[in-house]
């Protein structure tokens, strides 16, 4: 039986739990802070040694903890790659601007639980030498800024914010900064923009890496508000013990939001790799299967921007044998299981963990119009080939939604898809051309067919007059 | 109408500046506050943070006409906003805004906000609020109302929130 292991949600929606300082203490809260800044300097065996704050970095790396808010690299190499020699102060950015479609898991970390969002930024700040870092949440939580604005005044008071934390010598001050509806704050580059009061245009890498050239040029790390918590469940746990959550290379455990077509929408911790597609929907521990009498269509796999899954698609993954040889194995769209690399060999990505469902009495068509205006809104309008694209993606969508589309859209669509995707800034090109590339691939017939038939309505809305000319001159031969 | 910032309202911007190594980082939060004390970002909000954090107009300019949360002119007293996105239109999103529309006089099709002639609602569609699981949802004002039915909608148009 499949299950739900709660490590970050373990106190989310619990009865009588609640947000405050006060409540996360009684629950074990800020021990894991006192442990990290108790940690002894590791001796290696090449006779180097590690300072406290280099064995916490070191074992972020070792628990293979990879970043939950879309791209899923790897924590401890991010922190690696910050340049600890310019001099300049070094910035840490949560990134809770949350608005991939179909995510709403950071969402319940800052409303249920923020002090353990908190203290996973204190114990990163302090492995990272920060001695400033921001909360960037997004305009439409207003409650939310509020509740970590709160929280961050209770943990102020307590000592483990401000000056000398808790006896260590380390200063640290975090800030709640909102951003304002724009979908591209997201984009760690975007979000540093805002962050530095400016349009969130996202920055061209190279060579603006965040962890060279961020913040006010400043290195700088950018994680999502999951990957922070985590940092406090491996200093708890250890990172071997971390390490043994999960399946190897998809290490701990990752919240799932469930949305879309089925009975029991809603947001589901699991191990990560340890439970499949077709449990996350079908179980009655999680989505509990579809509508009585209806069937599966389509899975868009991780968030609005990964590529569909269409029903009964096989996929070959790699497989480690007895042998201990790699072979390649045929994997049902139900049997994946849920985790990066799965994902990734299945030619899609778990993203930001989020999956919407769609059932056989949705519209493929209409559906990927519906994800067009998004993207189509939400180019920040930098680049042409995104800015235009997006807009012409999301008017050829709504052509072909509104009876007036081609037999030729199909190709149409696509042919503008590829021509955003690889062309541009950040990878909001990307996002915005895959799901349009796999709609149309894997539902082709669906999209040749409605544009069919429109032309068919509109011929005949239109009278016979073309058709029988051609007819009777055709005739005179 | 005269331009006046009350002086807690400043004090409390001053202070969020500090929250900064750059005071044009304060921006967005100077116009958060702007914008919930006045209902809109008027010409004179967008010169006054700029005179304040050092900037010129353009500067606060370009984010308000960026940011879709910034409102150049003044919305009803009860702002709702009706999810669009995908989750949320596969659960009668379109429905609950046509609902609101029907329920205030205003029209079900056009697209951009729009405000009752007695300024008490805005009704406007926006993206993903981060809520899919319990689709479809409305952000009324600050509050989240989630599984929205006929019925929320109406009590949410009884009681303004
Ligand atoms: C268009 C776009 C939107 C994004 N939106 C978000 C978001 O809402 N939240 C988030 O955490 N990451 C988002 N990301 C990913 C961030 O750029 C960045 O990779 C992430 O915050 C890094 O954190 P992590 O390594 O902990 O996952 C987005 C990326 C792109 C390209
Ligand atoms: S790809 Fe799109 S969103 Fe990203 S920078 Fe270019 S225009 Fe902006
Ligand atoms: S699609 Fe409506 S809240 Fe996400």
């Amino acid at each position: 039986m499949p299950e739900q292991f709660k490590l970050i949600l373990k106190h989310v929606d619990a009865p009588g739990y609640t947000p405050d300082i006060e409540c996360y203490m009684r629950h074990g809260g800020y021990e894991a802070l006192k442990l990290a800044l108790a940690t002894a300097p590791r001796d290696l065996p090449d006779g180097k040694k590690l300072t406290p704050k280099e064995v916490v970095r070191e074992d972020v790396k070792a628990s293979g903890l990879r970043g939950r808010g879309g791209a899923g690299f790897s924590a401890g190499l991010k922190w690696s790659f910050v340049d600890r020699r310019s001099g300049k102060p070094i910035y840490l950015i949560c990134n809770a601007d949350e608005s991939e479609p179909g995510t709403f898991k950071d969402r319940q970390i800052i409303h249920k639980d923020p002090h353990q969002l908190i203290e996973g930024m204190i114990i990163s700040c302090w492995a990272n030498d920060v001695k400033l870092a921001y909360i960037y949440i997004r305009g439409e939580m207003p409650r939310g800024a509020k509740l970590l604005e709160q929280a961050l005044a209770e943990a102020r008071e307590k000592g483990f914010l401000g000056k000398d934390i808790l006896g260590s010598g380390n200063d640290l001050e975090i800030y709640v900064h909102r951003g304002a509806g724009a979908y591209i704050c997201g984009e760690e580059t975007g979000l540093i923009e805002s962050l530095e009061g400016k349009r969130a245009y996202p920055r061209i890498k190279p060579p603006y890496f965040p962890a060279v050239l961020g913040l006010y040029m400043c290195p700088t790390i950018v994680n999502n508000v999951e990957t922070l918590c985590h940092v406090k469940h491996i200093v708890t746990m250890g990172a071997a013990n971390y390490a043994k959550l999960g399946t190897p290379n998809n290490t701990g455990t990752r919240i799932v939001s469930l949305s879309g077509d089925v009975q029991r929408p809603g947001y589901y911790e699991i191990e990560v790799g340890k439970v499949t597609i077709g449990e996350l929907i079908n179980d009655p521990d999680f989505g509990g299967g579809l509508r009585p009498g209806r069937s599966l269509k389509a899975v868009i796999p991780g968030g609005s921007s990964s590529k569909v899954l269409k029903a009964g698609e096989v996929f070959k993954l790699n497989r480690k044998g007895a042998d201990g040889q790699m072979t390649k194995v045929d994997v049902p769209l139900l049997d994946l299981p849920y985790d990066f690399d799965s994902l990734q060999q299945a030619g899609t990505m778990s993203g930001s963990s989020a999956i919407i469902v769609l059932d056989d009495s949705r519209s493929m068509v209409d559906t990927l119009a519906n994800l067009s205006e998004f993207y189509a809104h939400e180019s920040c309008g930098q680049c042409t080939p995104c800015r235009e694209g997006a807009l012409w993606l999301a008017k050829g969508l709504h052509r072909l939604s509104h009876g007036e589309g081609r037999k030729e859209d199909a190709a149409y669509l696509s042919h503008i898809a590829q021509n955003i995707q690889g062309r541009t800034i950040c990878a909001f090109g990307e996002a915005a051309s895959w799901p349009v590339l796999s709609f149309v691939k894997k539902f082709r017939d669906e999209f040749e067919a409605k544009g069919a038939a429109d032309e068919e309505a509109r011929a005949k809305a239109t009278g016979p007059a073309h058709g029988t000319r051609t007819a009777a001159s055709s005739n005179q031969h | 109408m005269s331009f006046a910032v009350p002086a807690p309202l400043e004090a409390r911007l001053d202070e969020l500046t500090t929250h900064y190594p750059q005071k044009r980082s304060a921006s967005l939060m100077f116009l958060h506050a702007l914008q919930e004390h006045f209902g809109h970002i008027s010409d004179e909000a967008v010169e006054w943070t700029a005179r304040k954090l050092g900037l010129t107009p353009i500067n606060v300019h370009e984010l308000v006409t960026f940011y879709p949360m910034f409102r150049q002119q003044p919305l009803g007293k009860t702002h709702v906003k009706v999810c669009r996105t995908l989750s949320c239109a596969l659960a009668g999103g379109a429905e609950v805004r046509a609902h609101f529309c029907e329920k205030l006089g205003l029209d079900a099709h056009a697209h951009a906000p729009q405000t009752t002639s007695d300024g008490k609602f805005t009704v406007e569609f926006v993206e993903c609020l981060a809520a899919c699981g319990s689709a479809p949802v409305v952000l009324v004002n600050e509050d989240l109302h989630e599984k929205v039915t006929a019925a929320k909608a109406d009590a949410i148009l009884r009681t303004g929130k």
